[in-house]
């Protein structure tokens, strides 16, 4: 009844890692001519006509009466000790109404349950420049930032932490008193069999160390939180935040509060990509500022602010060897990481177990070492953009297969097709892979790029590069581990045919609301008009974990399918009596209930309802999802394993010009394996979108922190913050590949961040095939690429990066044999300490 | 500014057009237009990304000119016509309004006004521009979401609809190329 039922979901939970996919189409379906009337379909999005006509009611946009105006007095130094706080002289400011400093909030909290480092306020030390202290509600905006000039704050500077290689030093004031050693937060040493045994086998080995600096969101809107305090002990929050969820707990957690007494409303997101990911000190000041003062308050972040709360990408160092045979199979793989953390956990443990969890899943990898570092360091702190931790090895990988194929003289898509990872497999790491789409991104953008006749034939200064990559559609296990459902609907049918469905899930502008609209009127036969969405309000929606990790399309998409088939069903059984038909013949389209032998014998989908709700009372209904439990079972597999991955390809050309550096971006060919798309235009939408952000990092944004100046953040403004304006965006052709994913609703897989990933590397090899020089490193500037011809001219290696990665003491192995080695995903480690049963250590386990 | 000041500033009483509109508005002598049109007269429609004139996020037009709001003084409004986002649809969209509906031109939305004021004076100047002309007209807003590309189709699309044109989207601009 529902569509296809071949990549629908039929059964209730998913469970079980097993997946069949023995009736896998040998042809990619289109997503029209299968009987799907709406999924499939380019839609206005449910929320288009209110955003053109500015009618959304963004966080800042919401004004109440008596409201104040909240301002966040913000640290100088980059590491220091607070000796002294002093508030008298603002509090006594005219028009001031409350102030707030580190002791009114004593919690710390943070978003991951092993990173609870921060503090809405610093009660005693600040960790980087932008760090808030205190805080102030005031009657105007005005008033308040004049009474942050009166709070008297006397500091004592600590020693600053300016780079992950300084932090690897030992010292006395560690930035923080928890991680793994001094001030590295976080240390992984992961290996997938034995990777020295691995690489004996190999014909070619090359090693590579890369950079890729960090960069931020710049999300349009600037974050913005508004508080309102009953006294009758409700507490309602209404926040940019692409997760209402853990802001909800966060509250809880530092204002000592029952999650039933706080309502978290999660307004539209001007864009996040993110950099909302996180609860933030605003959310929580202006939370007890409304219980002190019992009045509204809001607080939105200048530009300069968000610069400083930013949580974007790590800059990161990596390390790579790869060992091949002639054929380009890869024997072995050895990765190493250090990631500059800033000032605070965030998503940090996870954005480190992702720089080494998803080299395995495009191209078959038989032994894999992955270890990891991540550093704390006296600046803005990291955590999650677009591609979380993803794309800087994912930039080391494509760029060093680049490299390769050059080495074993092979083209490097075919380098690439010959060696993908098969469909349904399981990686050394242990991620079960579902539908694999990435051939067809290949065959695509090649043959769009006219590739076998240009690449390596163009003139000089002209060139085209290739690059690959691969996202989850969600992360498999939850940021508190439980056993309960990462995505709830709750979906009620009114007497009058609409149908209204509620669901945490949070519109970052991704369109996740329609994603809901889409399944729910494509199972019950309506149209998107017929559907209203409820989302993002812990009061009224069932949780959804949150906008991040590319998750919402498949899981509360999932949740979505399941509440509407449960109230297909319902309404089906009482229709089929009343038009005497068996139950499975009944068929929900155009609005309509009929019989699918006899559609005139029929009636309409109100009058169905109503027919429903007449024997059962109100029709609801409720779906849930789960994801499927990984193979993994050693520790750290928690990061990796999702449903489904995303798969996609990508040709850039590039145009360099030999005397200056100059490099501009023409075109982009893409190609995206998104499973099946709900809604296509919107998925073109997201393609561009990733396209134009790696465009973006892989040109020219970075964010570098002045190591001499305090570690003062370099360009906090959107004018120094080069980002691509309209005259720096390229051309793209855009291919969506539909590889049906048994997990996906409708088969469907991410599209928001995986398509990011593939362009860095595809400019810089780009780059290479237009001038023959390496520039391994983001972002591939003039002057870089202007050096690395140089050191060609002097008759050098022709390369700009990094050339040393540092030694650091790795903790002891965990152990896993891949599962063509017999492992079952446990770790052996600890029967490799008790001794014998693996050689002695090779060179690579030193460190 | 004195403290004192802060509590009650002079406050400049004046008349201003806003979307053909005569309205009289009371606001403090420093604020921006941005502030006076989302502060006080609660046309939260005009964004800010900002307030620096680096993103364009908050244009409006005045006098039929796109100007960043958050650089202009209310009161140097005093007898222009200020056009803002809530003036371009009546009943119906706007031509402009309803290909980026259409296209998912508008993805998270708060960038958009900016773009479909700028892109209305340029359209009302130029009726039948090149694409090279939209990208020029259109460079100083910023669009984090889009890659730009589909507010350039939708910006051709209403172009051809405000011409008179019976157009639709390409078909590569919806699903892709083949």
């Amino acid at each position: 009844m529902a569509g296809d039922e071949r990549y629908g979901r039929t059964d209730g939970q998913t469970g079980g890692s097993s997946i069949s996919l023995s009736d896998r189409p040998t042809v990619h379906p289109s997503n029209r001519g299968e009987g799907l009337r709406v999924v499939g379909q380019p839609l206005r999005k449910v929320d288009a006509v209110s955003k053109v006509i500015g009618a959304t009611k963004f966080a800042d946009d919401l004004m109440l009466p008596r409201m104040l105006y909240c301002k966040l007095l913000r640290s100088p130094h980059p590491h220091a000790t607070i000796l002294r706080v002093d508030t008298s002289r603002a509090a006594a400011l005219a028009g001031v109404k409350a102030v707030l400093t580190g002791r009114d909030l004593p919690i710390p909290f943070g978003i991951l349950p092993v990173s609870q480092d921060e503090h809405a306020l610093a009660p005693d030390r600040v960790r980087f420049i932008g760090d808030p202290v205190a805080a102030i509600a005031a009657i105007t905006e005005e008033i308040a930032t004049e009474a942050l000039d009166l709070i008297d704050v006397e500091y004592e500077p600590l020693p600053a932490v300016t780079s992950p290689i300084a932090a690897l030093e030992d010292t006395d004031t560690p930035i923080h008193d928890y991680g793994d050693r001094g001030n590295l937060h976080k240390l992984i040493n992961l290996e997938f069999g034995d990777v020295g045994e691995g690489f004996a086998r190999a014909d070619h080995i090359r090693e590579d160390i890369l950079f890729y600096e960090g960069s931020t969101h710049l999300a349009m809107e600037q974050h913005a939180a508004l508080a309102e305090w009953s006294p009758g002990g409700k507490l309602t929050l209404w926040s940019s935040t692409q997760t209402p969820h853990y802001v909800h707990r966060a509250l809880a957690q530092v204002l000592e509060l029952p999650p039933s007494r706080i309502r978290v409303i999660a307004t539209p997101n001007g864009g996040g990509f993110g950099g909302k990911s996180d609860p933030f000190s605003h959310e929580i000041v202006v939370a007890k500022l409304a219980m002190k003062t019992g009045r509204p308050v809001k607080c939105t972040l200048t530009r300069e602010e968000v610069f400083y709360c930013h949580r974007g990408r790590h800059p990161t160092l990596i390390w790579t060897r790869t060992g091949v045979t002639k054929d380009g199979r890869i024997t072995a793989m050895h990765v190493r990481t250090l990631l500059d953390g800033g000032g605070y956990g965030s998503y940090g443990v996870a954005s480190t177990y992702y720089t080494g969890a998803l080299q395995t899943v495009t191209y078959q990898i038989e032994r894999y070492k992955f270890q990891g570092a991540r550093a704390f360091t006296n600046k803005a702190p990291c955590g999650p953009k677009r591609g979380h931790g993803t794309p800087q090895p994912r930039f080391a990988l494509e760029v060093q297969m680049d490299k390769l194929a050059h080495d074993i003289g092979l083209d490097p898509a075919e380098l690439r097709l010959r060696h993908l990872v098969p469909p349904g497999s399981v990686t050394a790491n242990y991620l079960q892979i579902g539908s694999m789409g990435l051939g067809a991104c290949i065959d695509k953008v090649t043959a769009g790029a006219d590739w076998k006749e240009r690449y390596g034939k163009l003139p000089l200064g002209r060139g085209i590069g290739l690059a690959c990559s691969s996202y989850i559609s969600g992360a498999g296990l939850p940021i508190y581990w439980n056993n309960m459902p990462h995505s709830g609907v709750q979906l009620r049918c009114d007497r009058g045919g609409g149908v209204t469905v509620l669901c945490g899930s949070t519109d970052i502008g991704q369109g996740s609301d329609s994603i809901l609209a889409h399944i729910v009127a494509e199972v019950l036969g309506l149209t998107l008009e017929d559907i209203a969405v409820v989302t993002a309000d812990t009061d009224l929606t069932p949780v959804d974990l949150g906008s991040y990790a590319s998750r919402v399309t498949l899981m509360s998409g999932n949740a979505a399918l399941q509440a509407a088939e449960r109230a297909r069903d319902i309404i089906a059984r009482h229709a089929a009596a009343k038009l005497d038909v068996p139950t499975e013949r009944v068929v929900f389209a155009d609005r309509r209930v009929f019989d699918a032998s006899d559609p005139e014998n029929g009636m309409p989908f109100a009058d169905a309802v109503q027919t429903a709700e007449a024997v059962e009372g109100t029709i609801g209904t409720v779906g849930s999802y789960t994801p499927p439990m990984s193979p993994g079972r050693y520790r750290g597999h928690g990061v990796g394993p999702s449903p489904a991955y995303s798969y996609s390809a990508a040709v850039v050309e590039v145009e360099v010009d030999p005397e200056t550096g100059i490099i501009t971006v023409p075109r982009i060919w893409i190609a995206h394996d998104v499973g099946r798309c709900i809604n296509p235009v919107t998925v073109m939408g997201q393609v561009e979108g990733s396209v134009y952000m790696g465009l973006g990092e892989a040109l020219m944004e970075e964010m570098p922190h002045r190591s001499n100046v305090k570690n003062a953040h370099k360009n906090p403004s959107m004018l120094e913050y080069k980002s691509p304006t309209t005259l720096e965006m390229c051309d793209v052709v855009t291919y969506l590949i539909e590889d049906p994913d048994p997990n996906g609703p409708f088969g469907a897989k991410e599209v928001g961040q995986g398509p990011l990933l593939p362009v860095p590397p595809a400019v810089a090899n780009a780059v290479y095939d237009a001038v023959g020089v390496r520039v391994d490193e983001v972002p591939v500037t003039p002057e870089k690429i202007l050096r690395a011809l140089k050191d060609k001219a002097r008759g050098k290696e022709g390369r700009y990066g990094p050339m040393s990665f540092p030694d650091i003491h790795w903790p002891a192995p965990t152990v896993v044999p891949p599962p063509w080695e017999g492992g079952d995903g446990r770790a052996v480690t600890d029967i490799r300490h008790q001794g014998g049963r693996r050689k002695v250590s090779h060179p690579e386990r030193q460190h | 500014m004195k403290p004192g000041s802060l509590m009650a500033p002079e406050k400049a009483h004046l008349t201003l057009d806003v979307n053909g509109e005569r309205i009289e508005v009371m606001f403090a002598r420093h604020k921006t237009l941005l502030e006076v049109l989302r502060e006080d007269l609660r046309l939260t429609g005009t964004k800010h990304g900002c307030e620096l004139g680096e993103c364009g996020t908050c244009a409006v037009l005045v006098d039929g000119q796109p100007v960043l709001s958050c650089l202009v003084l209310g009161l140097a409004c005093a007898g222009k016509s200020i056009r803002t986002v809530e003036g371009m649809a009546d009943a119906e969209l706007h031509p402009l309004q309803r290909a980026f509906a259409d296209l998912g031109a508008a993805q998270c939305g708060y960038c958009t006004p900016g773009f479909l004021l700028t892109a209305e004076a340029l359209l009302k100047q130029n009726p039948k521009p090149t694409c090279r002309e939209i990208e020029e007209a259109l460079s100083g807003n910023l669009c984090r979401c889009t890659g730009y590309l589909k507010i350039y189709e939708a910006v051709e699309l209403a172009a051809a609809w405000m011409r008179g044109e019976q157009a639709e989207p390409r078909d590569e601009v919806l699903y892709g190329r083949r």
